[in-house]
């Protein structure tokens, strides 16, 4: 790396007007003159807009023209423009890292609009300082790394299939990992969509068939991520494949067993509305179309119980009962998180009783499911008759801080909607009521869809929440409030739907901290940039799809889902795998292994090198957080361009601007 | 008639005064309704706890005077347990109750319970009802 | 053991029923109610009111008297006054600038810093003893009696003072089981009964109570348990009103918990005083084999 002497770097400093947002309050022409005097700086140049193209060719002749070796780009936040700047210094031949930006704007211009003196001042203490911090940049290249161009996905729903065929069709191998014995995730729960009321498994059906027969797409299901090493271009993977007690390459689904097995448990994937053996396949159409045995259930493995019906009428000697899990291995490259969501446990919303005709939304599709426990028809869970009256309760959970989670679930009115619809095209005499707080139908053709459920279905919305549901005979009682009127209601229900509210799937903190990814107060994982990297995280090489991220439709989660899955392929169809040059160095001279940089390092980024008892750091990992360096007692670990001395030199600069 | 609504009364010594008392956040509440969906005094009151918030929030102290629903309001804490918005409805219908209770004006005058009400009664209606309805 | 008790005004007059079947029957439990001596007044409701300390006075009182004993638990049986005391050492403990004020005014007491924790009767047989010791003790269970438990409010609101799930409390039916009892689940377990506007509005306050008795006969219970002497005395208004309305309409008799506890322990009924109930429940006991000669109502 290369350090020269003090001042003998040429710099040129670039001013942005950026239309009025700079110029409204700092008087751009004072500072150029001011500027232009300090050492070391040999070209000045202001302009309407930098980032234009005018504006970056004034950057670039100037550079030819004074021969200059690093630029002070003065104008927006670095987080916009850094990166268009630094391109254009190392397509003129300098190293991009000689070029530093001064943020006049979010820093000055706009907190100072009403002081223009005081704002054209700190400008200039601002720039004076990035020029004192380029002038002793050091000079950077970018660390190669390897890349093994194969992706994780976790979780294989709706989210997790787009990704994952989208990967290998273009070529690459994807190992697709899903906790359920069955592809599809809560799609496949599903009977209709909005707003076009298309039957789900049609939709479905040919992603579900692609996924299994793709020959670039690994499948591990009824599996778990164990543990994850390593990091971008190079993770190392163990997936538990739990024991299934069914040799899946002997088992030809016959399905006698299912005949035999004495258990009978609330069935997962029906929510409770079917019961199932301990041998099972979750659901009729299930894919892959697996037998498996829970061991809880389950007489002879749980109590030791001598039946082993299953086993007996097994024509392909399938049943294992002494199988046990198995760890698998394997490399990869990049991951996609697709773990979906779970719905808001609804005991925590304790007025409404639990009674077996209050049921939930996804318990409500499989009554309206053609292959579900009530083959399509509506019949209440209670006593099978079909309900006349029905109450949907919006934002049960949602919107709730006080019981359930401050945020709307963005997905209840429309399935809300498209539920009443469907329950009235299947009991046309019957009435549907919606209580509701906003109807929020804000994507293509939602609000078109909400008008007719009114108007055509004759659905009776109610603008107020559900104080009490209680079971009052054969009727279940709703109290709700018609703040249109200024009544309170009560209505004799058959049938009361909640439309609980989404959280993220159990187990996702858990496997947030595996892959050290951030997650918020709720457990959805948070993005790099809410606006402009929605689909990455602030770990290199982990993408996001889906509703792991926030509640999100099917068009939403298959937009996140391709925008990962492009994420991807952009990182595999690079010749060579560069990272940020701007991350920690150890100085081993001073360093003496307290090893506090370790303990401090989210992301495991630093090791302790037993021989030499110093601090190392892997170029792979490192985010460039600066958290070690801050820790450092003795300074021996440090961030390359943001060093200690630079920032004393900084504010050094700064500060006597002030004096 | 229009409610002629200005930044007097939204922002007004009225909004200000009950906010003091309550100790609540007038706007925390988003007027789901759900306060009076349960409301067991509702029946009887002529305007609905949530449209009492309302009103409040608008500073339409009037409109609140008008009605009885404050002096029906029991202090059950049904609405206040249920509130999306943790907001404690019954210190706002306190903090209204005493803006006229503390102008010396009573909504139960104990000399005018007739005797054979006061039969029977445990102390202990006689003493909250004092408390919550007398200056 | 001994336990500081505060019995509040009702408890020593209208509701002596509650008081004397509790106190002896915490005695055949292993636990002698030690009454705090000079109590005053609860104020029966919490001031609700950020400007009001003076009614925040009366309850501290009672608190610094517990202190003074050297107690560091006091608990109640009605309701209101657990509801009021609680409610009195919560702000004391968590309002700084409130609780220098009030010990400062009060500058004959001792200081209150909240060194007293506040609990119901119900939550020292849940907590203390358990429904396993309690159940061994029963000598007379209470086979057969359909029970529905009425909590009212101030046990479970607000949440902060909740002695159970605020929706759905079980501490009561739990108990109920102990003893033997059927325990009948019913919507209106945790309604208002109109509370202290049975003074000013007393059709409205009736409205409320009558629902609730209703709920509970179409649930089939032949018995309301009660722990507050408010709920008590409008259910036994709202009573007398269902049966003008409806002669036909089969009494449902208002309990206090520790009524039914005297006499699943086999205690001498004569502590239950069911002359002061507002509904006669000793035909009902007697039905049920639970009690031999009568008391008559009234007296």
């Amino acid at each position: 790396m290369i350090r020269r002497q003090d001042g003998t770097r040429r710099i040129g400093v670039f001013v942005c007007h950026c239309g009025l947002n700079i110029a409204a309050s700092v008087d751009v022409e004072k500072v150029v003159e001011e500027i232009s005097h300090y050492p070391g700086v040999v070209a000045t140049e202001h302009y309407m807009y930098m980032c234009s193209d005018p504006g970056q060719d004034l950057v670039r002749k100037t550079i030819q023209e004074k021969k200059l070796d690093a630029i002070v780009m003065s104008n927006c936040s670095p987080y916009l423009h850094e990166r268009t700047y630094r391109t254009l210094a190392a397509s003129e031949g300098l190293n991009p890292y000689f070029c530093e930006v001064a943020n006049i704007r979010e820093a000055c211009s706009w907190p100072h609009l009403k002081d223009r003196e005081g704002a054209t001042k700190k400008a200039i203490a601002i720039i004076k300082a990035t020029v004192e911090k380029v002038r002793i940049n050091m000079e950077l290249f970018p660390p190669v790394i390897p890349l093994t161009r194969r992706a994780l996905i976790v979780g294989a729903g709706i989210a997790g299939m787009t990704s994952a065929l989208e990967i290998a069709d273009a070529g690459y191998e994807v190992v697709l990992v899903d906790r359920a014995p069955y592809i599809g995730g809560h799609v496949s729960q599903l009977s209709g969509t909005f707003p076009t009321l298309d039957r789900v498994g049609c939709v479905t059906a040919p992603l579900l068939a692609r996924v299994v027969t793709h020959p670039k797409i690994k499948l591990y299901t009824y599996s778990e991520i164990e543990d994850i090493e390593g990091y971008i271009g190079s993770f190392d993977i163990r997936i538990r494949k739990k024991a299934s007690f069914v040799d899946e390459t002997r088992c030809n689904s016959c399905g006698r067993c299912l005949e035999v097995c004495p258990v009978s448990v609330p069935s997962e994937f029906d929510r409770g509305l079917s019961q199932r053996g301990a041998i099972y396949r979750s659901f009729p159409e299930a894919v892959p179309s697996r037998l498996l045995i829970d061991a809880t259930s389950c007489v002879h493995l749980a109590t030791g119980n001598s039946c082993r019906a299953c086993e007996e009428v097994c024509p392909a000697q399938a049943i294992e009962f002494t199988q046990e899990d198995v760890i698998a291995e394997e490399r990869i490259g990049a991951i996609i998180v697709a773990t979906g969501y779970d719905l808001f446990p609804r005991e925590r919303i304790g007025e409404y009783e639990i009674d077996p005709d209050v049921i939930d939304g996804i318990q409500f599709e499989r009554l309206l499911s053609p292959t579900g426990p009530t083959k399509g028809e509506i019949r209440r869970p209670s006593d099978g008759k079909v309900p006349q009256q029905v109450v949907f309760i919006q934002c049960v959970g949602s919107r709730d801080p006080e019981h359930g989670v401050i945020y709307c679930s963005r997905v209840c009115c429309m399935y809300t909607a498209k539920q009443a619809v469907l329950y009235k095209r299947a009991v046309p005499e019957g009435q549907a009521y919606v209580f509701y707080m906003d109807i929020r139908s804000d994507s293509k053709e939602f609000e078109e869809f909400v008008c007719s459920a009114v108007e055509e279905e004759r659905i009776m919305y109610l603008r107020g929440r559900v104080s009490k549901v209680f079971r009052d005979g054969d009727k279940i009682k709703v109290w709700g409030a018609d703040t249109l009127t200024g009544k309170m209601v009560e209505i004799s229900a058959d049938l009361v739907v909640l439309a609980l509210g989404m959280t993220p799937s159990p187990g996702i903190v858990d496997l947030a901290h595996k892959l050290n990814v951030i997650f918020d107060l709720f457990g959805f994982i948070t993005e790099a940039h809410p606006k402009l990297r929605p689909v990455e995280t602030l770990t290199a090489g982990v993408y996001l799809a889906g509703a792991c991220q926030w509640p999100k439709d099917i068009p939403d989660t298959i937009s996140s889902a391709s925008g990962a899955a492009s994420k991807i392929l952009s990182l595999f169809s690079r010749e060579e795998l560069l990272r940020d040059p701007l991350i920690s160095f150890v100085d081993e001279e001073i360093c003496r292994g307290c090893g506090q940089c370790v303990s401090v390092c989210v992301y495991k980024a630093i090791t302790l090198d037993p021989k030499k008892k110093v601090a190392t750091v892997n170029e792979a990992v490192c985010e460039g957080c600066g958290a070690c360096a801050a820790t450092c007692p003795s300074g021996a670990i440090r961030h390359k361009n943001s060093t200690r001395s630079q920032f004393f030199e900084m504010i050094d600069i700064a500060a006597a601007e002030y004096v | 008639m229009r409610v002629e609504l200005s930044v007097k009364q939204v922002q007004g010594d009225f909004v200000k005064k009950v906010e003091e008392i309550s100790g609540q956040n007038l706007l925390s509440c988003y007027q789901c309704g759900k306060c009076s969906a349960g409301c067991p005094m509702a029946f009887a009151m002529d305007i609905l706890p949530n449209q009492i918030i309302r009103l409040a929030q608008l500073g339409l102290e009037e409109e609140i005077a008008k009605s009885n629903t404050i002096w029906i309001c029991a202090s059950c804490y049904t609405c206040a347990v249920r509130c999306p918005r943790g907001v404690d409805l019954a210190r706002v219908m306190e903090a209204l109750r005493l803006l006229t209770l503390r102008k010396n004006i009573n909504y139960v005058q104990p000399i005018e319970i007739p005797p054979e009400t006061l039969e029977g009664m445990p102390q202990v209606a006689l003493v909250s009802s004092f408390r919550k309805l007398t200056s | 053991m001994n336990l500081w008790y505060y019995p509040g005004c009702t408890l020593k007059t209208r509701a002596k029923n509650a008081e004397d079947s509790a106190i002896v029957s915490m005695a055949a439990l292993g636990i002698d109610m030690v009454e705090l001596p000079r109590w005053n007044c609860c104020g029966t409701v919490h001031s609700l009111a950020g400007d009001d300390l003076i009614h925040h006075i009366a309850p501290v009182r009672d608190l610094i008297r517990v202190k003074e004993q050297g107690g560091s638990k006091v608990a109640t049986i009605c309701s209101f006054c657990y509801n009021t005391l609680r409610r009195a050492d919560i702000l004391m403990r968590g309002d700084a600038e409130k609780r220098g004020t009030i010990n400062s005014f009060m500058d004959e007491e001792p200081d209150y810093n909240g060194e007293v924790d506040v609990v119901h009767l119900l939550q020292v047989l849940r907590d203390d003893i358990g429904w396993k010791a309690i159940s061994e003790k029963v000598k007379l269970p209470l086979e057969g009696l359909k029970v529905a438990s009425y909590y009212g409010c101030t046990l479970l609101r607000p949440a902060e003072v909740a002695i159970d799930n605020v929706e759905k409390p079980t501490v009561m039916q739990d108990l109920l089981r102990a003893l033997g009892a059927t325990v009948i689940e019913f919507p209106f377990a945790t309604e208002c009964c109109g509370s202290y506007q049975i003074v000013g509005n007393v059709g409205f306050a009736l409205e409320a109570a009558k629902n609730i008795l209703t709920s509970a006969l179409r649930r089939g219970a032949e018995a309301v348990v009660l722990t507050c002497p408010m709920c008590d005395y409008n259910l036994g208004l709202a009573h007398r009103e269902l049966k003008r309305q409806r002669g036909d309409l089969p009494d449902i008799p208002t309990l206090y918990f520790s009524q039914l506890l005297a006499i699943a322990l086999g205690l001498d009924t004569e502590v239950c005083h069911f002359n002061l109930n507002y509904i006669d429940p000793q035909p009902l006991l007697q039905s049920k084999g639970l009690i031999v000669e009568g008391v008559k109502v009234g007296e």
